[in-house]
């Protein structure tokens, strides 16, 4: 962030803190967000800020926390490494934050999480989904998004449930960590369910030509397809399986949970199921209250936008329930948070400091996400 | 099984199309071209760029992209070959400065259309082009009619060029250059015009294949050039350097291999079966399948 848009949320929270001081004894608590606002996962950046900013005025506005009002800090990573390691020393060092949302990548979250551990400042990631390597970086760090480990079987359930398929085949990226580990989480949930694996191929990211691999798999005649495959893979594998003539029902890991494989796939996405964290249609009051707060601020959110907006929601509820907003009594508080109402639905921490909540399964439809019910 | 032939023919067109170019330059010149995956690829955006910017319909943006990428050809030939022409490294020279230019040519893309992968838009082709298949009965396999349109066309092309160097005068020309540029020079053939014209038709040709890559895989990008580079340079060592059936059989054996491997051992095999097999070529027949012991024959 530049110098003078940096300059801004402090003169704001300057001229905040005069105004509350002049109606109540009002202190400003900071949070710090350190999100992919340029770069690769600017697309997800963009829309947690929108969730963060929404959940901060909803917080200071319903009075959750009498005598508090939240300020939300938000830093740009540009999705590297190094630079979110920079941004969490100036949130930490400088702007003295309370608490960290974010980073938005796993991989960035492995490099900078640990100064957090270290400064004893309590983390909350909203999009972190790699099952190993982010809580396990210490006591401090917390999770709202669920891993590919607890979506991908939950997915897989509900499109059983669904579609009482028996045998499956399975296409993915071997040359990548997120979309082998997709494929873990597959295979062991379909061998858990008693569901036949008829065959398995994979592919590399650079390949564009999947025939072999599909031609090789559709000939098993399985129930369902599942693919562990990037989005940009994904589009490829999509548009291929169809126009080799299959068409039975197709189920992606995260890598297709992105309206790029809708773009990019045109009508042959029709039908693909994808799991995903946020059911949108969810009549929950917490949901529905998000979707139309997000409304009035003239935003369409997606999954990342409600995840980071839970994310807030949580750090708040946890100071709300240690009445103080100090680094440890956050953490402390963080502990206690049980079944607190989000657009994600009921909210709890495992023991692990994992997010748990109910997965949703979503269908693309007229070419729009759309969860399956 | 019959599925898979039709899907390795299909891969095969486009691999033999593709060396079919490079090879007609090194039977001529006995360089590589290693500019020409850089043509392959920018003929895909210069496509893109006329169907999505000036809305030609592809049929359209087909034979005048092949006219553009035949003109970067010439470019070709004019900076990286033809200054080095004569000198007694020109080889080596000539495979170095095209490299050079494979560079520069993908780091115009990448400034003109950014690292991402685009796509034509929806509607480029009739939506019957990919859903409507034909069954085709013998072989127990279907085949959708973008690429019935993809192996017709990559099979017209070759056919066309075949007619062009055997039966025209053109043809003659570089055959005769091919086999001695001065000798042809004294029996009154323009060498470099004749050079010159080589060098079109080849990255016209490469460019071809790359519009029917694009079409038929719907993912260009700057680096698309790496699919198809290393395996039309195993063709045409398989096929033996500068011969042309040798290229288009080499291409469709490459296609059928790569298929059957990746269905039958795993897509890891993939280049390593190809390699493989390029590797036995040069052992038992280091001339290729189809290569004249001279090593000069287009």
């Amino acid at each position: 962030m530049r110098p003078a848009a940096r300059a801004l949320p402090i003169l704001a929270s300057v001229a905040l803190s005069l105004c509350g001081r002049a109606l109540a004894a009002e202190t400003t608590v900071r949070i710090g967000a350190c999100l992919s606002l340029t770069g690769a996962a600017a697309v997800y950046g963009a829309q947690q800020k929108a969730g963060i900013l929404a959940a901060v005025d909803e917080v200071n506005r319903s009075g959750t926390l009498p005598g508090v009002r939240l300020e939300a800090i938000i830093e740009d990573d540009a999705s590297t490494k190094e630079q979110g390691i920079a941004v969490f020393q100036r949130l930490i060092g400088r702007d003295r934050v309370s608490a960290i949302i974010g980073p938005t990548l796993s991989n960035t979250a492995t490099a900078a999480d640990p100064l957090a551990q270290a400064a004893r400042v309590p983390v909350v990631a909203v999009s972190n989904t790699a099952p190993q390597g982010i809580t396990d970086i210490g006591d401090y760090i917390w999770r709202v998004s669920l891993t590919e480990g607890q979506v991908i079987p939950g997915a897989l359930k509900r499109a059983q449930a669904k579609l009482g398929f028996r045998t499956a085949t399975v296409l993915y990226g071997n040359d990548d960590a997120f979309t082998q580990a997709g494929y873990n989480v597959m295979k062991g949930t379909l061998d858990s369910m008693g569901v036949k694996i008829l065959a398995t191929q994979t592919f590399a990211k650079p390949d564009r030509d999947y025939n072999a691999q599909l031609t090789a798999l559709i000939g098993q005649k399985p129930d369902i397809l599942v693919v562990s495959a990037l989005v940009e893979n994904a589009a490829g594998i999509v548009a291929q399986a169809r126009q080799l003539g299959w068409r039975g029902p197709i189920l992606g890991g995260n890598g297709f949970n992105s309206s790029a494989l809708i773009k990019n796939a045109g009508p042959a996405a029709e039908d693909v199921l994808v799991g995903t964290s946020w059911n949108r249609v969810s009549p929950d009051p917490a949901n529905q209250a998000f979707l139309k707060l997000m409304a009035s601020r003239g935003f369409e959110p997606d999954q990342f936008c409600a995840q980071a907006y839970t994310g807030l929601l949580v750090i708040a509820e946890a100071m709300k329930l240690t009445g103080k907003t100090g680094r440890d009594d956050v953490k402390a508080g963080l502990a206690r948070v049980t079944g607190l109402l989000t657009p994600l639905g009921r909210f709890s921490f495992l023991p692990s400091r994992d997010g748990e909540h109910e997965p949703a399964l979503q269908q693309v439809k007229d070419g729009k996400f759309q969860i399956a019910q | 099984m019959g599925q898979q032939i039709i899907n390795g023919l299909f891969l095969g067109s486009i691999y033999a199309l593709f060396a079919l170019g490079y090879t007609l330059v090194f039977g001529v010149l006995d360089i590589l071209n290693l500019a020409h995956a850089a043509v392959f690829m920018l003929a895909s955006f210069f496509a893109l760029a006329l169907s999505t910017q000036l809305h030609l319909p592809i049929a359209g943006a087909l034979p005048l992209t092949m006219v553009l990428a035949g003109l970067l050809g010439l470019l070709l030939e004019r900076v990286a070959f033809r200054p080095l022409r004569g000198r007694a490294d020109s080889n080596i020279a000539g495979l170095i400065s095209s490299l050079a230019m494979a560079t520069v040519f993908e780091a115009i893309a990448l400034e003109v259309w950014g690292p991402n992968i685009r796509r034509f838009p929806e509607g480029t082709l009739p939506a019957a082009t990919v859903s409507f298949r034909i069954e085709i009965p013998l072989v127990g396999g279907s085949v959708s009619l973008l690429q019935l349109a993809v192996i017709s066309v990559a099979m017209v092309l070759v056919l066309g060029l075949t007619f062009l160097v055997r039966r025209s005068r053109l043809g003659r020309e570089v055959r005769a250059v091919a086999e001695s540029p001065r000798a042809a020079q004294v029996l009154g053939v323009n060498v470099d015009r004749t050079i010159a014209a080589s060098f079109f038709i080849s990255s016209a040709l490469g460019g071809a294949a790359g519009i029917l890559y694009g079409l038929s895989y719907n993912a260009i990008s700057p680096d698309m050039g790496g699919s198809v580079e290393l395996k039309g340079l195993a063709v045409i060592i398989v096929g033996g350097m500068g011969s042309m059936p040798g290229a288009v059989v080499a291409g469709f054996a490459l296609g059928l291999i790569e298929v059957f491997v990746v269905a039958h051992l795993g897509a890891s095999f993939r280049d390593a079966v190809s390699f493989a097999a390029l590797f036995l070529v040069v052992v038992l027949r280091p001339r290729g399948l189809f290569g004249a012991a001279s090593m000069r024959e287009a």
